[in-house]
């Protein structure tokens, strides 16, 4: 961990004017993929603005009958907010299915859409990576890749954003805001993180001194038809290896309107619009989300070791859309041992 | 029943009330005057040689005190064998910042040490090393034409028994058969506690170290002969250990480095690794495993062959014994088993938890899956029918054998009888494949030589001391219990101290031994402290126990009485003050009765039998129900014991489904090396899980019949999982772990 | 082939010098204590290293175990991954905090009556989030129990006494009917 200094603010002008009057300084908000990076020496700020004690925390109803999300509310009380679990199950699904109850303690939800990759080269100084370092050179191509993407990818990296929460919200479309040097303005969330491209250094379209503010959930939750579905290597506290958002409006049997997405496969939470487009005005079958799924995987591509995750991906969005149709999700993401 | 008989009960651990408070010390928490804090920097390359470190740099940072490497360390012992500790395998131990040489990624290369934890952090941070870099070999697959076969190895190797038979006629002539490479990659140990070093300066040279480690006299051996130091000057103490698994059976590089810089600077120094640097030594070695068997039409073994081939590093042959217990598991005349290691630019591996049986289990016992359906057996059956009522490798009888039992008591508790044998034949209510399968394993059962203390104070409180280890399995209890009964005393009124070089000399906490070595050291040296207290009572007016002799008594419920008569007692604390004597003591050791021991084979068996659940479309295997039924002698505390079983069953499913190191060969190091991308089970991933002990006599073993538990309730549960996965899907994964993508 | 890998973090500006250390004041299990520390020094080291408050355990240092768990302000975080001086003014519980050997929390009494631990160093943790837990009010079902434990691990697979013990308490705590 490298020398910073610190400073707790009290307003977002104070949070936005003192970061802008040091170079090379970040914000911190719950701080555990913050710290965790600056231990690897990963991320190596010389200056902090802690940003959590702001008065962001709140979630309250907007006008247009959509809700906001503070900032610096934790992800956990988030995901168990009335709000949030009446009318956007899809959402509290996907932040449980996320880390430990621990970390969503403490974690916030502007921290959530800035978590960086989780993989391996990034993580580890002895290696090159373009994203840390870049110009270094993508480890993980012809690496070990497990972790890494196959939608999306560039030559100079593969790695994946690697949070639960965003991806439902890809789903939900909210929009984010965002305050900085040149004001206030809001963000569409598709229009929020990026592809590597050749900067993979870049993992938003934030402008530099800008803080989120509020994540701002359209009024339509689909609260009924819904569905997280988190694929990993043990049941529990492991980053995704694939997991899809998917909800569904249905009369009838009609799908009358569709979102889906898809975390562990792209540098950015990945929402496929024309596979929602081609759902719409379908039956809810098998063989209509099987054609969504081919759809969101047409150019799919493994680098060897997560070959696997084109396969895996498709029936899992297959599962997921089902499970949305049938209306079955539960409330909590957890094994459940029916006996036989 | 007395209230003072222990033995076998399940009794609450002594330590409990220390451990669930954070009043239990571990190495890296005794606080000490004026401590400076180390930091390790370690090596970006596999291979080649440090050509520059640019120390003077972060030397300038105030509070740096000194940045410790190749460059400055100070002639040290000269000769290989001054490093060798008591389990190092063959060959030239590592030597940390000796010279410029890399010899394996995340080496450790440098040592900063500073006046807080922080201080050492940043700076070893920023410390610049320049290396020249060479090619470096890791992949075992393209070394298997190099594999050699290892001549003397560590204390407890043992090269595979001559073939018998005739092997490969007997194969080609059988009407069952089958030949396969099973395939595991590394694993490492990863116990919670970080290793972690206090070295408490004493002054006049003379030094304390709280250290990390499953055998404090290994350490201070090796420490006093590389540092030349006198034994006295040198104590190590462990009280607490979190977790050790093996990794604590060698002396770290970590403790090597805290005692040179707290000789070096004159002062108490800390050094605790990190999680990624855990990942920097000993491993269970990366193995892959052919076998080839055959069954007769009457479903007996006509032919079996193993043959295993491990990674070793280029400066020491690490052997473990994978092979050897197929040749006693099952009944066969025509056996052959083969062990090779191969050199790779790694770190020398380790023992870890059930070392060679582990792995070797899962190659046989997946086999033997394959030959039961290649015969149409049900695979208990088949066991059953290739029962071995001897050791054919060593041609002896068993001392005891209960596994028969083990078989019969687990199916029953599991239902096996309910299993149907084809593969996707059974389905839960959610139409989730069901898959059953067993595996299960042979273990030695040995004793050390070992010695132990005891003293008994006028009010009765008896203290006994022995420089065992307590790495969680249960140590300071069981040997409370022990000597509790042994002398008849309430549980409260004995204390056990254990893991100090001041105390009577143990063996290394490992190899299941501890309760059979430790354990009879305690009930020696209580029966010894029991004699004279004896004497003690003889003495008394009126004693009614002035003409017995020491086995005509017996000590219950803080009494000493004739075991003919009850009523002929005397109060042993009324005997302590009729003395005079504020205390006495008594101290003995164990040896094992090689005479007795000789003419046996001494081993623990155990059958394990899993449930998995797979959900096919997506890859998702959970195994929901184990029963393990371990036959390992006498067990002295049951709820210890099935602790001990039902975290070597949590082991056996992290092997099977989650648990390997990924090495990136193009940079010779280990990618997954931290504690989010390498996979141990948590609490979601473990259900239902019975622990079985049958009924096993034996006074061959030991005087106290135990065969140790550690390691054998481990065995084959890695198998039995891939077998159960196997039945559910009629997929062989004969690569493990068993990940999502082998089942897509 | 030669090239210059390297793990240093240092840039060719050279060396920052170590931030400067100030009073931070931390109510710990009811008591306020005051270090002098710099913003670098994370919650767990200040209990370890400044206040030798060691019950709280280093076990990946990175968020990835849960052996550094405390309660703050009642709910469970992981220590390790969090600043000292973030939290000035809130209420920090320790597993020194909960009880003592002589006077157990029923917690700990219940991790001892179902040995729920072995070697006990992720034990700490394991208590402290299980009262988290407790706090929480979300975990009932013995599957929501595992689940919401899963962020404590336990190297020694002590699970099934861990979610034996944490069910006993949550269903002697538990005031509304289980799910």
């Amino acid at each position: 961990m490298n020398s910073f200094t610190y400073h707790r603010a009290t307003a977002v002008q104070d949070a936005v004017q003192d970061k802008a009057g040091h170079d090379g300084s970040a914000y911190i908000g719950g701080g555990t993929n913050l710290i965790d990076l600056m231990k690897e020496n990963v991320a190596r700020p010389t200056h902090l603005v802690s940003v959590g004690k702001l008065p962001l925390a709140d979630i309250e109803n907007l006008p247009d009958g959509g809700l906001r999300l503070g900032a610096t509310a934790s992800n956990a009380d988030t995901a168990w907010h009335d709000e949030v679990k009446s009318r956007y199950p899809l959402l509290n699904q996907a932040i449980l299915a996320g880390a430990s109850p621990q970390l969503r303690n403490a974690a916030t939800n502007g921290g959530n859409l800035m978590q960086r990759t989780r993989c391996y080269y990034f993580y580890d100084l002895a290696t090159p990576c373009n994203k840390r370092e870049p110009g270094s050179g993508c480890s993980a191509i012809g690496g070990f890749n497990r972790v890494c993407g196959i939608l999306g990818t560039s030559e100079s990296c593969i790695a994946t954003h690697p949070s639960d929460m965003c991806v439902a919200l890809a789903a939900l479309a909210p929009t984010v805001r965002v305050s900085g040097p040149g004001g206030e303005r809001s963000i569409a969330f598709d229009d929020f993180h990026r592809l590597p491209g050749n900067q993979p250094e870049k993992d938003n379209t934030l402008e530099p001194g800008e803080l989120i503010l509020s994540i701002d959930l359209p009024k339509e939750g689909f609260n009924k038809n819904f569905s997280y579905l988190k694929l990993r290597d043990r049941s529990s506290y492991a980053f995704a290896l694939v997991s899809v958002a998917a909800a569904l409006e249905l009369d009838g049997n009609t799908i009358t309107d569709a979102r889906l997405a898809l975390g562990g496969v792209a540098h950015k939470p990945w929402r496929d619009q024309a596979a929602e487009d081609l759902l719409k005005g379908q039956p809810a079958t098998v063989e209509t989300f099987a054609r969504a799924a081919a759809k969101v995987l047409e150019g799919a591509q493994g680098h060897g070791s997560n070959d696997f995750k084109v396969e895996l991906a498709r029936r899992a969005i297959v599962r997921a859309l089902k499970q949305a149709a049938e209306g079955t999700q539960t409330a909590s993401d957890v094994f459940q041992n029916s006996n036989p | 029943m007395s209230t003072t008989n222990y033995i076998g009960k399940p009794t609450s651990r002594v330590d409990g009330p220390a451990k669930v408070t954070g009043t239990a010390r571990y190495a890296g928490e005794y606080a000490v005057a004026n401590l400076a804090y180390g930091y390790v920097v370690s090596s970006p390359i596999a291979k080649g040689k440090i050509t520059k470190i640019h120390a003077d740099e972060v030397l300038a940072l105030p509070g740096v005190i000194q940045v410790f490497s190749h460059e400055n360390v100070p002639s040290l012992a000269w000769f290989d064998r001054s490093y060798k500790d008591l389990v190092a395998p063959g060959g030239s131990p590592f030597r940390a910042l000796h010279d410029a040489e890399i010899k394996f990624s995340q080496q450790p290369v440098a040592l900063v040490v500073a006046e807080n934890f922080e201080l050492a952090r940043y700076a070893a941070s920023l410390l610049r090393v320049e290396y020249e870099q060479e090619a470096h070999e890791t992949n075992l697959e393209t070394q298997r034409a190099k594999g050699y076969e290892p001549g003397r190895g560590k204390t407890g190797f043992q090269p595979p028994p001559p073939p018998r038979g005739n092997p490969d006629k007997a194969w080609e002539e059988a009407p069952h058969r089958m030949e396969a490479e099973y395939v595991h990659g590394a694993q490492h140990h990863n116990p919670m506690e970080l290793f972690a070093t206090t070295v408490e300066w004493r002054g006049d040279g003379k030094i304390t170290a709280y250290d990390k480690t499953q055998g404090v006299y290994n350490v201070q051996q090796y420490l006093t002969k590389i540092f030349g130091l006198k034994k006295d000057d040198c104590r190590v103490v462990n009280e607490y250990m979190g977790g050790g698994f093996g990794a604590g059976l060698r002396p770290q590089y970590s403790v090597f480095l805290a005692v040179l810089a707290a000789l070096e600077l004159k002062r108490s120094v800390r050094l605790t690794l990190t999680r990624q640097q855990m990942f920097s030594f000993g491993h269970r070695p990366h193995t892959l495993q052919y076998l080839k068997l055959a069954a007769n039409a009457d479903g007996s073994l006509a032919a079996l062959q193993h043959h295993a081939l491990h990674e070793t590093s280029h400066f020491e042959d690490y052997t473990e014994n994978v092979v050897n217990w197929s040749g006693m598991l099952y009944q066969c005349e025509n056996v052959k088993l083969g062990y090779q290691i191969a050199k790779l630019d790694v770190y020398t591996p380790l023992d870890m938890r059930a070392p060679g049986a582990a792995s070797g289990s899962v190659g046989l016992e997946i086999a033997m899956d394959e030959l039961a359906y290649e015969a149409g057996l049900d695979p208990l059956e088949f066991r059953l029918r290739n029962y071995a009522e001897r050791d054919q490798n060593q041609d002896k009888p068993f001392s005891s054998k209960k596994l028969r039992e083990c078989y019969h008591q687990g199916a029953a508790k599991f239902g096996w009888d309910q299993r149907t044998q084809a593969p996707r034949s059974m389905r839960d209510a959610d139409g989730k494949l069901i898959g059953w399968g067993i595996g299960g394993g042979v273990w030695d059962a040995t004793q050390q030589k070992s010695a132990a203390k005891a003293s008994i104070t006028a009010d009765g409180k008896l203290t006994v001391l022995s420089g065992a280890g307590e790495n969680g399995a249960g140590t300071y209890t069981i040997m409370t219990q022990i000597a509790a009964e042994t002398l008849g005393l309430p549980i409260e009124a004995v204390t056990f101290k254990l893991g100090d070089t001041e105390l009577p000399e143990a063996p290394l906490q490992g190899g299941s031994w501890t309760a059979a070595s430790v354990g009879t050291a305690v009930k020696n040296t209580c029966e010894a402290l029991g004699e004279k207290l004896l004497k003690l009572a003889q003495k008394m007016d009126n004693s009614p126990l002035k003409d017995a002799k020491p086995e005509d008594v017996e000590f219950v419920n803080g009494q000493i009485r004739l075991r003919a008569d009850a009523n002929q007692a005397v109060v042993l604390r009324d005997v302590l003050q009729a003395s005079g004597e504020t205390k006495v003591e008594a101290d003995s050791s164990a040896m094992p009765n090689m005479l007795k021991q000789q003419q046996y084979s001494l081993h623990s068996h155990n059958i394990v039998f899993a449930e998995v659940k797979v959900d096919e479309e997506l890859g998702t295997i959970h195994v929901t129900r184990v029963v393990n039924a371990v036959a390992a002698g006498r067990i002295l505390n049951l709820k210890t014991a099935r602790s001990q079983v039902l975290g070597s069953v949590v082991w056996g499913i992290g092997m099977a489904l989650m648990e390997e190191t990924v090495m990136d060969h193009k940079f010779g190091r280990y990618v997954n090396h931290n504690f989010a991308e390498y996979h141990v089970p948590v609490n979601a991933d473990i259900h239902d899980i019975d622990v079985l002990f049958v009924e096993e006599e034996d006074d061959i073993v030991n005087p106290l019949g135990v065969k140790g538990i550690g390691e054998v309730g481990m065995l084959g549960v890695a198998a039995a999982v891939a077998n159960a996965v196997y039945h559910a899907t009629g997929k062989r994964v004969r690569d493990l772990p068993v990940m999502i993508d082998k089942l897509l | 082939m030669t090239q210059q890998p390297t793990n240093s973090a240092a840039s060719a500006g050279g060396v920052a010098a170590p931030p400067p250390t100030g009073p931070v004041r931390l109510t710990i299990n009811g008591e306020e204590h005051t270090l002098q520390i710099a913003p670098w020094t994370t919650l767990l080291d200040a209990l370890r290293e400044y206040l030798h408050l060691t019950g709280t355990k280093k076990g990946c240092d990175h968020g990835q175990c849960g052996a550094c768990t405390v309660l703050v302000d009642g709910k469970r975080i992981n220590s390790c991954l969090t600043l000292a001086v973030m939290h000035e003014g809130e209420d920090i519980t320790t597993i020194e905090g909960l009880g003592t050997p002589e006077n157990l929390h029923p917690l700990q009494q219940a991790f001892v009556d179902h040995d729920a631990f072995q070697c006990g160093y992720c034990t700490p943790g394991q208590i402290c989030s299980a009262q988290g837990l407790i706090n929480e009010g979300k975990a009932r079902t013995e599957d929501e129990i595992r689940e919401h434990m899963s962020g404590n691990v336990c190297r020694c697979g002590a699970y099934v006494g861990i979610l034996n013990a944490v069910k006993e308490v949550v269903d002697k705590e538990s005031l509304e009917p289980r799910k």
